[in-house]
């Protein structure tokens, strides 16, 4: 057991490798013998990936010494590298013609969500204009949250809820993408464009989107990754300021 | 040989990166704005342009196909690493924040689809 351990955590993403691949292996085949197909197998990866997360702590699974490969594999430099190179499959033409749609998008995505989430973290108690900031700053994405809270001094606590909002609106969209496509008209790279600047959760864009129709996941993660460093722009200033002016 | 095709998607990758924080620093947030949305937009613009100089073969498009390929594993290990737990400790307000206003935008996205498309029908 002991050499077995060893071998592991000095090889950790190797064995994250072979254990994502028996995942998914599991996952499709749930997927063809119970579902008869009518889940994806992406979508049970995903979900048994959310699950096995409760067993760690703050780096989910990869808390646990044996899994510390997940977090390399999983990480940011990783899923960055792979979501670029799904642009080969992209069509340049229906970005081109998707562009403002997702410009607008965008913009409007980063200011409803802000102002509800202002409003709601004002109806549960949160009334300061900082605090309200910092939590609707979390509801963008688990990024805008805590840099927000940052430039504005707000509390440990605070900043706390807001990435737990963050974390929050990626699990829900990773879960909720693939049962509300069909409701909001997600099945063409334009409303993919338009879904990522709105929603603008990386991560959440593109593992929702994975779920619903791969083909649709580099049009999502085009406009998504745009989305934390407007956020990160308006959030602790223009947003900031409006809060104030109507006098929290 | 397909090291070709990783080191041109590495290229894309980096270049953006460094555009998205070039971008970042020049409106004073040290962050990356859209590193990979640049990067995304080099390796089609250069993969249209290498393509018509008969210098990217299939045997290079093999090394990016292979990344491109893997992203799904990749979310899943991703999936894995969350920070569930607080997600779930967050308390009541991230939770009902979090859910409400991904609902609200969700449901925005017919709406804003229409933009740009109308007059796209006519011509096809």
């Amino acid at each position: 057991m002991e050499i077995i351990e060893k071998i592991i955590s000095k090889n950790g993403l190797v064995f994250a490798f072979l254990f994502v691949g028996i995942v998914m292996l599991i996952s499709f085949w749930i997927s063809k013998k119970i579902f008869k197909n009518k889940i994806p197998g992406v979508a049970i990866a995903i979900l048994i990936g959310l699950s096995l997360a409760f067993f760690g702590d703050k780096k989910g699974i990869a808390n646990i010494p044996i899994f510390a490969g997940m977090a390399i594999l999983g990480g940011s430099m990783f899923r960055d590298f792979a979501v670029v190179a799904t642009a080969m499959s992209a069509d340049i033409s229906k970005i081109k013609q998707a562009g403002l749609a997702g410009i607008i998008s965008l913009f409007i995505g980063v200011t409803v969500t802000f102002f509800i989430g202002a409003i709601i973290a004002y109806s549960m108690g949160y009334t300061d204009a900082v605090s309200m900031a910092t939590i609707a700053a979390g509801a963008g994405t688990y990024i805008i949250g805590p840099v927000t809270g940052t430039a504005l001094g707000a509390s440990s606590d605070v900043i706390a809820i807001s990435v737990a909002t963050g974390v929050v609106k990626t699990i829900f969209t990773t879960i909720a993408t693939p049962l509300i496509a069909k409701r909001i008209k997600l099945d063409n790279p334009h409303a993919a464009v338009v879904f990522g600047g709105l929603i603008g959760t990386t991560s959440g864009v593109v593992a929702g989107l994975a779920a619903t129709d791969e083909k649709l996941v580099p049009y999502g993660a085009l406009t998504a990754t745009f989305y934390t460093g407007i956020g990160c722009l308006l959030c602790p200033s223009v947003f900031y300021l409006i809060l104030k002016f109507f006098g929290f | 040989m397909k090291i070709y095709g990783v080191a041109l998607l590495a290229a894309c990758f980096l270049l953006g990166k460094l555009l998205g924080n070039l971008l970042g620093k020049l409106i004073n947030i040290n962050n990356d704005i859209g590193g990979v949305g640049f990067a995304m937009i080099l390796l089609m613009a250069s993969s249209i342009y290498l393509r018509k100089k008969g210098w990217l073969i299939p045997e290079t498009e093999k090394g990016v196909w292979f990344w491109s390929a893997m992203y799904i594993p990749i979310i899943v290990a991703m999936a894995a690493t969350l920070n569930v737990k607080a997600a779930v400790s967050g308390g009541f307000v991230a939770v009902v924040a979090g859910i409400v206003t991904t609902i609200i935008c969700m449901l925005l996205v017919p709406v804003l689809s229409k933009i740009g498309r109308n007059n796209e029908i006519p011509k096809t």
